[in-house]
């Protein structure tokens, strides 16, 4: 996959089609791999790289490349392409500027997962089929790609790549996914519980904006977080509500626009898991107002910028029975 | 730093004796920015302006806090207080403490905390106001007038008389509405045609008026002063410039089994038909769904006979887009439908009918030429049960209609009295739930019914009607004398209730008018200002506001008419300046805000931005277009960044109102 | 459970102008008692809402807040109040996710003409608010009494 996915990256640079195209190449460790821009067939050949750990959602970089002058060529996963529609539906991204190839995905892993599963002193993994062999500090070992899985490709909701000019890999399909059981789960405990298991994870957050600069959906001018006249602006948080503030107003911003590509809880290095604020105002929009998946479709109407005249009343939040 | 004067007022003793005034003023006086703090028995008598006004000029106020009654009610006095002596009416805010404070607390130390508070969040809110100036829109001088019933020719008449040009759109081939299918008027008993078709030919004489008939809505963008409407003119497949109306095509065309909407489907028409003898504009029309060379492409017999080639088969619908000043609605009302009052066999005898159906059989332009005869067998009818409030005041609303159809009690008796004086040998019964005869001459006109016509009256609802060996057998109850009446009758009349026409619902929407839940138009207040929608420059006239008769009718057509010449004779209107802003650095160009605007207000440019390093980017952003935006504020919650924002009511202002109140 | 007799709630009411401030006025107009805890404030239409005044509210010690507007179809700016209808529910839904109680938040739509709707809205979101006591939940999120 890495050598033809690196081929026609050269073949779009080398053919003119593209002056650079953007890809992944390796950060400081083996699993941190990074977005990178490449402009020559030696930085392909060099540093390009397509494994386990290319979780990174390109989209969002494709903001700015779009509008740099020329094409520019970009390798989208799956759940990327959602994003990249979504991006093109709010003009943020110009389509004219981009050759868009699809590349299909066996689901990226979460080098926490391989830890997690018992392999110390982890010093590179390798793909063989649907296995990966782990060298590591104390000789090779063997895992089952499924159990390296991070969260949300475990329970990958589309394997379908949209508006990308030519694939590479087969097409897929939307599939069924049991994304919202954790969500489900939360509601179905106890308005205590709830609050007791959130303090936990959001008290931890350092606000370090990871989540923000990675999110495609939060690709604003400027956050209404950084704009003094917004009145809500701060960096330093005074107390600790600032911080639920935040997470809640931004998963409110990005709701009906986010397409859980869980970049958000990928980033975070207090590994409070964001994509369930997401989830949950996805579950609900689904559930009060018909399927919607962000990015899917180029027309629809997203949810919060549309409305049914016989829409629920908000009390449906305190009729529902949530709590047990 | 502001400099901020609070006015407290007493309102004689109606704040005052549950709010510590001048404990109020005291605490107002050790708020930041506040210069001056003062309170008086009526801050909105000229001497309490006058000492606003004073201070103003006194102490350069920028600020001016009044802690008072409503904004609803003298905030505008405040404003223009205050312009007067130099301060932008914007930098006013009211405190109200008298309908949200002083009248509904006895306490009155916490009437008095509560009115501190509310001072407080005033000037916390002033601090953040900015001066702002409204702006000027110009005046289209055109009014269009939609639907061409009396209350759509009426107001036309008006307004072309006061020489404003006007367009009347009508849907149908010819202006007249519901009008031309009615018989006689009550209370007077004049016949309808006779006052009705000398003003639909004024309409058509006065040059100031443009009769688009045949022609529906097809959309509606702009605001008051400025409204562009695209409107579709069906083809009609006939020249009406050409067309005489000599009605030999009518004559001759050889498809002759179209129902006659005219007389409601009692008789028959041909496919190419002028809808009554005194249509206007008088223009035959091929009706496509019946006419034989428009579905196989062989007759043309209407084209071989027209003798100055008016008949046009190529004809296609036009888009006609114009620019009008204020728009009247006048889409006046129907019948409902019968299909769920099966219990009065409406669908299962000829000889149920209703009373519009009633108004045809009488009329001398009608299928029967005049002469009351049973549309199944043509005999002359000697029993007659009229059934009142057909779907009028019903409960639970899914069958019928929960109001009153107004007109239905007046027209009922109007039937029975004409059926008893034209043909003394029947007996006719009347049932009703109440009579409603609120009106000039009406209740006379009722009594004459029941003591000279000899009408018999039944308080009492119609159970059931069976058809049965050529006679209707009515099952009835008598509430009065108590007792089940069975009458076998000739003939069945349905007052059936009144509904909006079904093209108003569409036309709402478009005109982003309101509608109350019957889909009849919402006026803007239902006693002050019953001819004004709420959405500024769009009018209402006759039924589509509420069942009305006629006289109503033409009143109000004239009332619509007389707002829509005051609002064109201004060269220039005012705008609200609380509209919102877009601040381009931030905007993104989402298009989210687009997407909520209901009034079309937001567009898009591409903007050249100063980007790093000396290069310049293309970023789409939005504008709003100050003339065009009524400041509701969806688009600023829509906008992630805080890009958009409402003047007057700025995120800044509401969050230290919130502040104010929460501390 | 317990009530605290004394305890006085901080109730933030925001009305839309048209219909539900026009109603708290018509309130006022007939003199319908309901607790001085509620105070309000204007705006122009439901729509303007920004979940960031509801969260700031509370932020500052509100424990209570509280939409008005005019009722569904009936927006004096046509959908306003559509909108505002499903920012609210999603919302609201967001924070009884995260486990504050959800009494806390509500949305009443009162027409110009619905002063005693008004005022029985208001004795009652007062009276269950009163009865949730202080904004604990919000309190501890703002880091007081820790």
């Amino acid at each position: 996959m890495q050598e033809r996915i690196k081929a026609k990256a050269i073949e779009l640079l080398e053919s003119g089609v593209c002056g650079r195209v953007l890809g992944w190449k390796t950060g400081e460790f083996f699993y941190d791999v990074t977005p990178a821009v490449f402009e020559s067939r030696e930085e392909i050949e060099r540093d390009f790289v397509f494994g386990p750990f290319c979780g990174a959602n390109l989209s969002k970089y494709l903001i700015a490349e779009s509008r740099k002058g020329g094409k520019v060529g970009a390798f989208l996963k799956p759940c990327d392409t959602y994003s990249f529609q979504q991006l093109q539906k709010e003009h943020r991204i110009l389509p004219e500027n981009v050759y868009a190839v699809g590349v299909q995905c066996g689901g990226m892993c979460d080098i926490d997962a391989i830890r997690a599963a018992g392999i110390k002193g982890v010093l590179d993994v390798e793909e063989q089929g649907d296995s990966l062999l782990v060298h590591t500090l104390y000789g090779d070992k063997s895992l089952d790609r499924a159990a390296a899985l991070s969260e949300r490709c475990r329970v990958c909701k589309s394997k379908k790549i949209l508006g990308c000019a030519e694939l590479i890999g087969e097409q897929g399909e939307e599939q069924p996914s049991a994304r919202f059981e954790q969500v489900a789960e939360l509601e179905a405990m106890t308005p205590e519980e709830r609050f007791a298991f959130w303090r936990g994870e959001l008290s931890r957050c350092i606000r370090c904006n990871a989540c923000r600069n990675v999110c495609p959906a939060c690709s604003c001018e400027k956050c209404v977080f950084d704009n003094p006249s917004s009145g809500a602006e701060n960096k330093a948080p005074a107390n600790s509500f600032e911080e639920n503030l935040f997470h809640i107003i931004r998963a409110f911003h990005v709701a009906g626009r986010c397409t859980d590509c869980g970049e958000c809880s990928r980033v975070c290095p207090q590994h409070i898991p964001l994509h369930l604020l997401n989830r949950k105002f996805i579950k609900d929009i689904n559930e009060l107002y018909g399927p919607y998946q962000a990015g899917a479709d180029m027309d629809a109407k997203p949810p919060l910028v549309n409305f049914q005249a016989d829409d629920p009343e908000p009390s449906v939040v305190r009729e529902r029975g949530t709590n047990p | 730093m502001q400099k901020i004067g609070v006015f407290v007022c007493w309102c004689g003793s109606n704040i005052a004796a549950t709010v510590d005034v001048q404990a109020v003023s005291d605490a107002l006086a050790r708020e930041p920015g506040v210069v001056f703090s003062t309170n008086y028995q009526y801050m909105c008598s000229q001497a309490g302006q006058d000492m606003i006004q004073e201070k103003i000029r006194e102490l350069g106020l920028t600020g001016v806090v009044v802690c008072s009654c409503s904004p609803r009610m003298h905030e505008a006095t405040f404003r223009k207080a205050c312009e007067k002596a130099g301060l932008n009416p914007y930098m006013v805010e009211i405190a109200n403490i008298r309908e949200q404070c002083s009248w509904i607390h006895k306490d009155k130390l916490s009437g008095t905390e509560k009115a501190v508070l509310l001072g407080k969040a005033a000037v916390a809110k002033v601090h953040l106001n900015t001066p702002l100036t409204a702006g000027e829109s110009p005046v289209t001088k055109r009014a269009l007038v939609i639907g061409g019933g009396i209350a759509g020719i009426q107001t036309a008449l008006d307004i072309a008389e006061a020489g404003f040009p006007v367009d009347i759109v009508e849907k149908k081939p010819t202006i007249g509405g519901k009008m031309t299918q009615i018989d006689k008027t009550f209370p007077t008993l004049d016949c309808a045609a006779c006052i009705l078709t000398p003003k639909m030919v004024d309409a058509a004489q006065n040059e100031n008026i443009n009769i688009l008939s045949y022609s529906e809505v097809e959309a509606v963008k702009g605001f008051v002063g400025n409204f562009t409407v695209t409107i579709r003119r069906k083809a009609r497949f006939v020249d009406e410039t050409k067309c005489t109306g000599c009605g030999l095509c009518t004559e001759k065309c050889p498809q002759k089994k179209v129902p006659n909407e005219f007389n409601l489907g009692l008789d028959t028409r041909r496919a190419i038909y002028i809808p009554f003898a005194q249509a206007v504009p008088k223009a035959a029309a091929i009706d496509p769904n019946y006419c034989t060379m428009l579905k196989t492409g062989k007759c043309g017999v209407c084209s071989k006979v027209c003798t100055v080639g008016a008949i046009d088969y190529q004809q296609k619908d036009e888009l006609l887009e114009r620019e009008y000043g204020a728009i009247v609605a006048a889409t006046g009302f129907e019948p409902i439908s019968m299909d769920k009052f099966d219990e009065f066999a409406y669908s299962q005898s000829p000889d149920v009918v209703t009373s519009l159906e009633f108004e045809r059989l009488m009329n001398a332009a009608g299928p029967t030429g005049g002469t009351l005869l049973r549309p199944s067998d043509g005999t002359h009818p000697h029993t007659l049960v009229f059934v009142q409030c057909v779907g009028s005041r019903c409960d639970g609303g899914e069958k019928g209609k929960p109001y009153c159809s107004k007109i239905c009690c007046m027209y009922t008796a109007k039937h029975a009295m004409l059926t008893r004086e034209k043909y003394p040998d029947t007996e006719v019964y009347v049932f009703y739930i109440d009579v409603r005869t609120p009106g000039k001459n009406f209740d006379e006109f009722y009594r004459r019914a029941v003591e000279e016509y000899g009408v018999h009256y039944v308080k009492g609802m119609v159970g059931k009607v069976v058809p049965e060996n050529g006679k209707l057998k009515v099952q009835a109850s008598d509430l009065l004398g108590g007792q089940q009446l069975h009458i076998d009758a000739d003939m069945v009349v349905l007052a059936a209730a009144v509904e909006p026409d079904k093209s108003a619902r569409p036309l709402a929407t478009m005109l982003t008018a309101s509608m109350d839940t019957n889909d009849f138009f919402t006026e803007a207040h239902p006693k002050l200002r019953p001819v004004e929608s709420p959405t500024a420059g769009v009018f209402l006239s006759g039924a589509c506001q509420g069942p009305k008769d006629i006289p109503e009718t033409v009143a109000q057509a004239g009332a619509a008419a007389a707002k829509v010449i005051g609002l064109l004779s201004k060269d220039r209107l005012t705008c609200n300046p609380c509209v919102a802003r877009s601040d381009e650095l931030m905007c993104n160009g989402c298009s989210a805000c687009e997407k909520v605007c209901p009034y079309g207000a937001i567009t898009y440019i591409d903007k050249e931005f100063r980007g790093p390093n000396r290069t310049t980017l293309l970023r789409r952003v939005a504008q709003v277009n100050p003339a065009v935006c009524q400041g509701c504020g969806a688009c600023t919650v829509a906008c992630p960044s805080g890009a958009m924002d409402l003047q007057g009511f700025s995120n800044a202002q509401i969050m230290a109102e919130v502040d104010a109140i929460c501390k | 459970m317990q009530v605290n007799e004394t305890f006085k709630p901080t109730v933030v009411a925001f009305c839309c102008n048209w219909c539900s401030y026009a109603g708290a006025d018509l309130a006022g107009t007939n003199r319908l008692q309901y607790p001085a805890d509620v105070k309000i404030i204007r705006i122009p239409c439901s729509c303007r809402l920004n979940p960031l005044f509801i969260l700031r509210a509370f932020q500052r010690g509100a424990d209570g807040v509280i939409l008005c507007g005019c009722h569904p179809g009936d927006c004096h700016y046509t959908t306003g109040n559509y909108y505002a209808r499903r920012r609210m529910t999603l919302l609201f839904s967001m924070l009884d996710y995260l486990g504050i109680e959800r009494e806390r938040t509500r949305v009443e739509w009162v027409s110009a003409a619905e002063g005693a709707k008004f005022a029985e809205t208001m004795n009652d979101f007062v009276e269950t608010v009163t009865r949730l006591g202080e904004n604990r939940r919000l309190e501890d999120l703002r880091c007081k009494s820790e």
